[in-house]
């Protein structure tokens, strides 16, 4: 359990504005161990949705080292960013970011048409899976708009779980959604963190949510302000049992 | 990366929106459409054009006076004899690529029976005319070489004579008509020819021996025209150079003198139909090209609404895996899809169209494997080239920037 998924050391992200440089992060080391539920905290500003870029290899980093796995991703070009965003990461996103008009299912087979080695049976058996592990097995046909928010939002993490990602990295994904819909989500996430051991990072700006996660490492003016573990973590289903049954949901 | 899976991708984006996949393919629909019926209807007139000419007699040659020189000065075609008996008689026995010959001398008159009358024109020929021009007698029988030497007042009647002679349904046969007072007597009638390509009616006309014209109608030793059957088409331009080489002798032409006299073939008229219709299919298949181009422009206005709109989806699919080029790859199959979709419908399209146009309005058409294809391809073609800008544009999105995108 102590395998190092995440290795950030000194990382540095400068921007060029015009003729100013605008520096969004500013040298931020920390390590992410295998099974770990990370959250990163952070106001606007304060360099966390730069960071997450850099996180999902979507970016690279100015300066500093970003070991993903095990990979150095700043030697790294275009295309096989893509690979490793495609077999070592599962994205999960604030507005879902579904295909309209799309069932579930194939949203959820999605990365797997990215991967060659993955013939079409396996592909379907392994999304109707992920989707049963979100507790989505009814609703394999259903297209985004016929599921609530919280359903799209499942949807969207069975996409992130299909490809058997090293991480799944959330980007303030219960930010849409209601109270009860965003324990629900957490609920989930503790599951998977706790039952199948998966290492999740989560970007949110909600002290709230981030009570949910084993660490959370806070950002402020891209520096790490503070990174600590958890003593008193919540069980979001523990909080969700103890939400009073409103009738309007 | 694994071609079926982006068809696959590709396929799905388009399922979701049929509605504009179909817009943007009906482009290309009425483009290849209009290719495929336009070519159509312009082969089909060339061939129409074709058969009216070899069933004037395809292998027809046909001579006449040429301009002459007199004085320093250059006269009109015809507007010299130079044609006569002996040069009838010159390729006649010396000229070894024809099949038949026979001079013709015409005269315009009105042609009178009882009370009725009709103005029209009297053919004097030889009885080879007829195998020449492939006519064949409805009725009666033809005047011999007999007739010919005698200068017989003998005629054979064209059909529109007929209907305007003997209106009353009775056979011609037998009967005395008159053509500028001389009495001829019917000795037959022709098979119904029709309007020759210049819609000049073939019909209306009254053939005697040549003779007869010359001595009877005319007073003269001239003809307008010799017409000559070369033995068969493919010897027609053998045969014009020998009978050039007899005239010349028998006109005892010096080698510096220009020929005055024109040997014209059915081949150059046929030629010069055919590229005709040849400029008419040209100008239709660039009528339809125009309209390819712009389905093409479509596709491409389309592709490029696609991409804007898609950036969520394409910056999605990015973070999820997708690298630059299954996005390329996946809009530009997009595109193709639509213009091989819409190529197809737009075959089918073209030959409905095409058998409609028979069908109702009765033209000619035919419709061409090499258009079907030319078409096929060129619709392909225009999905590649106009799809892969935008597929281009798309694949070189950020992605951080196309899923922040609103």
């Amino acid at each position: 359990m102590s395998k190092k998924i995440l290795e950030i050391q000194n990382i540095k992200r400068e921007f060029r504005m015009g003729t100013e440089t605008v520096r969004a992060l500013k040298g931020v080391s920390f390590d992410v161990n295998s099974g770990e539920f990370v959250t990163i905290m952070g106001s606007s500003g304060s360099g966390k949705t730069t960071l997450l870029n850099i996180l999902g290899c979507l970016d690279k980093p100015t300066d500093g080292k970003y070991l993903l796995d095990g990979v150095n991703i700043g030697g790294l070009e275009r295309n096989e960013l893509a690979r490793l965003r495609n077999i070592k990461i599962g994205f999960v996103f604030q507005s879902y970011n579904l295909l309209p008009r799309t069932s579930a299912l194939e949203n959820v087979e999605l990365p797997l048409l990215y991967n060659p080695g993955i013939p079409a049976k396996e592909r379907r058996e392994r999304a109707v899976h992920a989707l049963e592990s979100v507790k989505l097995a009814e609703r394999l046909n259903h297209t985004p708009n016929q599921l609530s928010g919280g359903q799209q939002q499942r949807v969207a993490i069975a996409r992130a779980l299909v490809n058997e990602p090293v991480m799944i990295l959330a980007d303030e994904a219960t930010g849409n959604l209601d109270s009860r819909t965003s324990y629900e989500i957490m609920a989930l996430m503790q599951e998977l963190n706790q039952q199948q051991g998966k290492t999740i990072v989560f970007v949110t700006h909600e002290a709230d949510i981030a009570a949910f996660s084993g660490r959370t490492v806070t950002l402020k003016d891209g520096k790490v302000i503070k990174d600590c573990q958890n003593d008193n973590k919540r069980s979001a289903k523990e909080v969700l049992s103890s939400l009073p049954v409103s009738d309007d949901y | 990366m694994n071609v079926i899976n982006l068809v696959r991708i590709a396929f799905k984006a388009l399922q979701r929106n049929k509605l504009r996949a179909f817009l943007t393919m009906l482009g290309i629909i009425i483009g290849v459409g209009a290719v495929i019926a336009m070519v159509a209807i312009g082969q089909g007139s060339k061939k129409s054009i074709q058969d009216q000419l070899s069933s004037m007699g395809s292998n027809m040659i046909t001579i006449r006076p040429n301009s002459n020189v007199v004085a320093g000065a250059r006269l009109n075609a015809g507007s010299v004899q130079t044609l006569k008996i002996e040069d009838v008689k010159a390729i006649q026995k010396q000229a070894q690529y024809i099949s038949a010959i026979s001079p013709a001398s015409s005269a315009k008159g009105q042609a009178i029976n009882g009370a009725l009358n009709w103005p029209t024109t009297i053919q004097g020929v030889s009885p080879e005319y007829l195998d020449i021009r492939a006519w064949t007698m409805k009725d009666g029988v033809a005047f011999t070489d007999a007739d010919v030497t005698a200068a017989a007042k003998v005629c054979l009647l064209g059909q529109t004579v007929v209907n305007n002679l003997f209106t009353g349904g009775e056979s011609p046969i037998g009967k005395i008509i008159r053509f500028n007072k001389i009495p001829f007597r019917v000795i037959g009638v022709l098979a119904q020819k029709g309007e020759n390509a210049f819609g000049q009616d073939q019909d209306d006309i009254i053939i005697t021996p040549y003779t007869t014209v010359q001595e009877r109608i005319l007073s003269t030793v001239y003809f307008q025209n010799i017409y000559v059957s070369a033995l068969n088409e493919q010897m027609t331009d053998t045969a014009v150079a020998e009978i050039s080489q007899i005239l010349r002798v028998s006109h005892r032409l010096k080698p510096t003198d220009i020929d005055d006299f024109a040997v014209r073939t059915q081949r150059e008229l046929i030629n010069t139909f055919s590229s005709t219709s040849q400029l008419l299919t040209v100008l239709l298949t660039a009528i339809a090209g125009i309209s390819l181009v712009i389905g093409g422009i479509g596709i491409m206005n389309i592709m490029y609404v696609s991409v804007t709109e898609r950036t969520r989806e394409i910056g999605l699919r990015m973070a999820i895996g997708a690298r630059g080029i299954d996005i390329l790859l996946q809009f530009l199959i997009e595109a193709i899809l639509i213009s091989i979709t819409g190529g197809l419908i737009g075959v089918a399209l073209g030959i409905v169209a095409s058998r409609l146009v028979t069908i109702f309005l009765s033209w000619p058409t035919l419709i061409s494997e090499s258009s079907i294809l030319l078409s096929f391809l060129v619709c392909a073609f225009t999905g590649v080239f106009f799809g892969y800008y935008p597929a281009q544009k798309a694949s070189r999105l950020d992605p951080i920037e196309a899923l922040r995108y609103e």
